[in-house]
């Protein structure tokens, strides 16, 4: 299968376009995600992607642009708009950012979606196709959309170069950011529009509805296996340009599969293996860490019991019976024999003895400066 | 001798939604002092660095260093917010918060370099910090944190320091360790204004003290004004219907 497909894309220049398009906008989604992510406005990204809708609705319907680019300028004005409304509610009033996104979405995207039913009733509408925005529609993708975004692409990755220092510090705390002159406000409208300029990139691919998937998930995904910004960050890209490439394969393999929500399902995958699996902050290793340090205390505590019986005899070393330990319930034979193996014990058939090091360790155990 | 006026502060006046939260602060702060600034929670103690530090903006009054709007003066002064104030899961290491420190000086665009990375060592060492410098943030403990905190603003190398609270939440082996820094500062003829919760260290850290709780209670030598007095002007129960009939 993955050979068919293979000769599929040596061949096929659509499908060519289409993978390098899908390619091209995961990776900066996902290095800009990874900015929305440690910013805390995961959820902006979502509001502001829903809020695009009207601004394509605005533009077709009154300005009469069919052009896929100008559509997308009309979301780009919407989300804009949305964005400041977020900030205006939440500095303005006393609610807070959930609520604030919260309105702004519904409000938004209600209105959206109310121009799109309107559209699609009036007698040319079968021409418009901008249902496409909702869901995306990767197939409608054209080599000039996929150069513009590749542009778009490098202009921001230049910028996010350019400024790395000013947004790792905004990111971290920008208080302090503040006291030392820099404009916080200028850096924050930076970090905002780079934000909304790669949800539009991705509406006509991923569409309004899932687009935020794209902005988090392969942040969150690189945010498990690391714990520096600039490998986040590139992380992020390579997962989310994964995403793009395999999700493209898939639905392209598969008969009729929608691209975006394959990309974006291909996207979690990541997440929920990185959340198992990363060495760092990976559920799996936190358990394994878990089960080895109460099977090393449980050692410890056999160790310990053995201390106190020899403790106050002269040889510390003199051999006793293993039965002697039956009235202690945490030993196993598997436990001894581990303590054998660190050199913490002496085993004699059925008896044991204490080595001075198990002796030494036992007796610092509790008084170990840590 | 008459000493040299580090800080003025000019009627400053702070609200949130028409709740006053500093009111008509008057408030000149002498070169060189080790200066607390008590009150009880809520008297808008953190409100005034940020005030003063233009983080907030005030409703009215003006704020001045060594006679200059604080505006052109940024490069003199350092601050170290409450450790509480961010995210410690930031993907970062304890070298590159306290790296920050340079990039006041280093301006837009341009990146850190080996002169930027000596000096941020260098505070790392002074604050005890140094074995822990390619540390993740979110494995030091509180105590530690706060010593980045310190380190980051030690970079600056200014000559007033404002301090929201480094004491709180810290171990005593920190606490101890932070102090003896400020008396440096100070021996050093900074500048160092706290924010600070615990009245009864006062007296053995601080020779300055200013009372605050919404309005400015009273100010001046610990030696002098850190009495009974003042503190239940401060702290005192009625404190509140006070304020309100104009009795302070």
């Amino acid at each position: 299968m993955i050979n068919e497909y293979l000769n599929l894309l040596l061949k096929d220049y659509t499908l060519q376009i289409i993978t390098l398009g899908t390619a091209v906008l995961g990776a900066v989604c996902g290095m800009l995600g990874s900015f929305a992510v440690l910013r805390k406005q995961s959820l902006l990204g979502d509001a502001i992607s829903h809020a695009s809708l009207p601004g394509i609705a605005i533009v077709f319907l009154v300005l009469g642009v069919k052009s896929n680019n100008g559509l997308l300028l009309g979301a780009l004005a919407s989300g804009l708009v949305s964005a400041v409304f977020i900030k205006g509610i939440i500095s303005k009033t006393h609610l807070k950012a959930d609520t604030a996104l919260g309105i702004v979405l519904s409000t938004f995207f209600g209105f959206g979606m109310l121009l799109l039913t309107y559209i699609q009733k009036l007698p040319n509408a079968n021409q418009s196709g901008l249902e496409k925005y909702l869901f995306g529609q990767a197939a409608t993708l054209l080599a000039s959309d996929v150069w513009l975004m590749t542009a778009i692409a490098g202009i921001s990755l230049l910028i996010v170069l350019l400024f790395w220092k000013e947004f790792k510090m905004v990111l971290f705390d920008p208080d302090y950011t503040k006291t030392l002159g820099f404009n916080v406000k200028f850096i924050d409208t930076l970090i905002t529009s780079f934000i909304v300029i790669a949800i539009v990139m991705g509406l006509q691919t991923v569409g309004v509805v899932l687009m935020s998937a794209m902005l988090l998930a392969p942040a969150a995904a690189a945010r498990q296996w690391t714990n520096s910004l600039a490998k986040m960050v590139m992380l992020a890209g390579l997962f989310g340009a994964t995403s793009g490439v395999v999700g493209t394969a898939i639905s392209a393999s598969a008969n009729n599969l929608s691209t975006g929500p394959v990309i974006v399902l291909i996207a979690t995958l990541f997440v929920v293996f990185s959340f198992v699996f990363s060495p760092i902050r990976g559920l799996l290793f936190k358990q394994i860490k878990l089960w080895k340090n109460r099977n090393d205390l449980k050692l410890m505590k056999t160790l310990m019991f053995m201390y106190n019986l020899v403790k106050d005899h002269e040889d510390i070393s003199h051999p006793h019976k293993i039965q002697l330990l039956n009235n202690f319930q945490g030993y196993t034979k598997k436990s001894l024999k581990r303590l054998q193996a660190e050199d913490l014990i002496l085993l004699n058939r059925s008896d044991w003895s204490l080595t001075e090091k198990g002796f030494n360790t036992a007796k610092n155990l509790y008084t170990q400066e840590l | 001798m008459e000493q040299k006026i580090a800080i003025a502060i000019d009627d400053l006046t702070v609200a949130y939604n028409y709740k006053p939260v500093l009111w008509d602060i008057d408030l000149q702060i002498p070169e060189g002092v080790l200066m607390a600034i008590v009150g009880p929670n809520g008297a808008g103690k953190s409100t005034l660095l940020k005030a003063i530090l233009d983080i907030i903006k005030p409703l009215a009054g003006s704020v001045t260093v060594y006679g200059k709007p604080y505006k052109k003066q940024r490069d003199l002064v350092a601050y170290v917010p409450q450790k509480g104030s961010v995210d410690w899961d930031f993907p970062t290491t304890a070298l590159d918060v306290v790296m920050m420190g340079t990039y006041g000086s280093l301006g837009w665009i341009k990146r850190p370099g080996q002169t930027q990375k000596k000096q941020a060592l260098e505070a790392l060492e002074k604050v005890g910090m140094l074995p822990f410098q390619n540390r993740q943030i979110s494995q030091l403990s509180g105590g530690q944190q706060q010593r980045i905190f310190l380190a980051r603003a030690l970079v600056q190398n200014a000559s007033i320091y404002f301090m929201d609270e480094p004491f709180q939440g810290v171990d005593a082996t920190t606490e101890k360790a932070i102090i003896q820094i400020l008396k440096e500062l100070r021996k050093a003829g900074k500048t160092v204004i706290v924010v600070h919760h615990d009245l009864q260290t006062v007296p053995e850290y601080f020779d300055w003290v200013t009372f605050l709780n919404v309005k400015k209670i009273a100010t001046g030598p610990v030696a002098q004004i850190f009495n009974d007095d003042n503190l239940t002007k401060t702290y005192g129960i009625n404190y509140k219907t006070s304020i309100t009939e104009g009795k302070l």
